[in-house]
Order: C-alpha cells, then structure tokens, then sequence
C-alpha cells in the first residue's frame, strides 16, 4: 500500500460521508417526494444542497471503483466504513447533536473492524478471469524475473 | 404479513446490493490497476475499459434496483430499521459473496472486521 492509496481510501471515507449527509440535508429541504409526481425529482435536483451531494457522491463512485481496481472488496468495505464513524462525530461536535451510549459503542465497533484489517494485505484475489490484466502481466513479469521498473510500472505494490 | 414484508424488502435491498458491489469489484479487477493503467497508456485507455465492461452496467443495474427497492420498503417499514438492517446485512453478505465469487482470501482478520463493522453500522444507524 502506498501514501497515495492510503490518500484514495480516505477520500472514499470522507466523499461517501459528505455526499451522504449534504443529500439528505437537502432533500430535508425540497420535502416529500411521492412517486406520482416524477417531475418533482428534477426539481429536486435543482436544490443547490442536492446537486452538490449528487457531486460528492459521484467523485466517491470514481474514487471507491478505483479503489477496487487494486484492492479486495472485503478489504476496501470495511477501511471505508469510517464514513459512518465520521457522521457520528460531526453530529457530536459540529452540530452538538446527543450521541446515545449505543451508538458511541457502535463508533467502537466499527473502529475496531477497521483496526483489524489495517495493515494485511489489501489484495488476496487472482485475477484469472482476464489474461490481459495489468496486475496479472506484472506477476508473470516478476516471476519469469523481468527488469525491476516493468514490475513497478504493473502496480503490484503491497 | 407486515413483518414479512419489511424482512422481505430488507433482504431484497441486501441481495442486489451485494450483487451490485461484487460486479463492481469483479469490472474493475478485470480493468486492472487504475493508476498503472493511467500512468502507462493515458486515462483515454482506462475510460474506454472501464465504460466497455458489461459488469459495471449490470453492477450498476443491480445497484439501482436495490436504491428503488430500499425506497418502497421504507414505505412499510420505519428508515430506523430498515437501512441499518440492509446495511448490516450486505457487509456480511459481501464477505460470503466475496469469498465465493471473486476469490478472495476471506481470513479470520477479515470475517472479524466484517462482523465489527455490520454490528457498528447496525448500533450506529438504528
């Protein structure tokens, strides 16, 4: 794992989070959309809070699938699970909301999973499926012993 | 039934949100690193591959269904146990999916993680 994955992973975190929150605070605003009244929803987006939780939430959706081009699903949902851990936080000390016992332990919890995976490996799969996959060739390369910067370039970095 | 119904829907939202991550993470293992990729043929290149796998559109697919679904069941049942019911469910559905379809080394360190964080997301989102 390099910083700048490390970096990547954060930005998954702290989009998801952002997006989610900024979305519902907005669609607070716009008020009950029934499914009878589809123009409603275009309306919807119209609502300067709700485009700009359309747009984090797209920059975490480019982020989390490049994520899942180097690292396992069950490695990547739980490092960016954090999320909710961040939604809790801001509740307590941005907007001094009450955070029940329940949920403090939730927040512990959740900690606590991502303290387990923190530090394996980020990817354990085999990427049989696709011959011509760049992760795959640089394993040949390493293994049938080519140049050193022909590996780093495949991006077989742990 | 009432009851029925919400499980029902919240086993359903779990099921295409499962489906939906594990095409995603299958699409983008097959498009291969991201980064490598850019550095070396230009983002033209990872475009072009990741907008030509049928896997994202039917992970996509299967996200959306589970967004639609998740909106009718909240209309039987109450957003405090719906979406951290579904929530809890497709962090371990996801471990199983994993393991079985993408072949990932699911290890004790790993299934922990998974029931830590399902457990969290459940007490947090309750």
């Amino acid at each position: 794992m390099t910083f700048r994955k490390y970096l990547v992973l954060a930005g998954v975190t702290v989009f998801g989070a952002a997006g989610d929150s900024v979305l519902s605070h907005g669609m607070k605003q716009v008020g009950n959309i029934s499914i009878h009244h589809l123009p409603s929803v275009i309306l919807a987006v119209l609502n300067p809070e709700v485009a700009l939780g359309i747009l984090l939430l797209l920059v975490f959706i480019v982020l989390n699938m490049t994520a899942l081009s180097w690292a396992d699903l069950t490695y990547v949902l739980p490092a960016t699970s954090m999320g909710y851990v961040l939604l809790a936080l801001s509740a307590r000390f941005i907007l001094h909301e009450q955070v029940s016992l329940l949920r403090w332990l939730g927040i512990v919890l959740i900690s606590g999973g991502v303290g387990f995976i923190a530090g394996s490996p980020a990817l354990t799969s085999h990427s049989h499926e696709d011959p011509k996959s760049p992760l795959l060739t640089a394993k040949d390369a390493a293994r049938n012993g080519a140049p050193a910067e022909e590996v780093v370039s495949g991006g077989v970095e742990s | 039934m009432k009851h029925a119904y919400i499980w029902g829907g919240i086993l359903t939202i779990a099921f295409f949100s499962v489906v939906g991550d594990v095409l995603l993470a299958r699409a983008m293992k097959q498009v291969g690193d991201v980064h490598a990729l850019w550095r070396r043929s230009g983002l033209w290149t990872v475009v072009s591959r990741v907008i030509s796998n049928p896997n994202i559109f039917l992970g996509v697919a299967a996200m959306t269904v589970a967004f639609f679904t998740l909106l009718f069941a909240l209309s039987w049942g109450d957003l405090s146990l719906v979406a951290p019911a579904a929530a809890s469910l497709t962090f371990i559905g996801n471990a199983f999916a994993a393991k079985i379809f993408l072949h990932e080394k699911v290890d004790r360190r790993r299934w922990i993680a998974a029931v830590l964080v399902a457990a969290g997301v459940a007490l947090l989102a309750g």
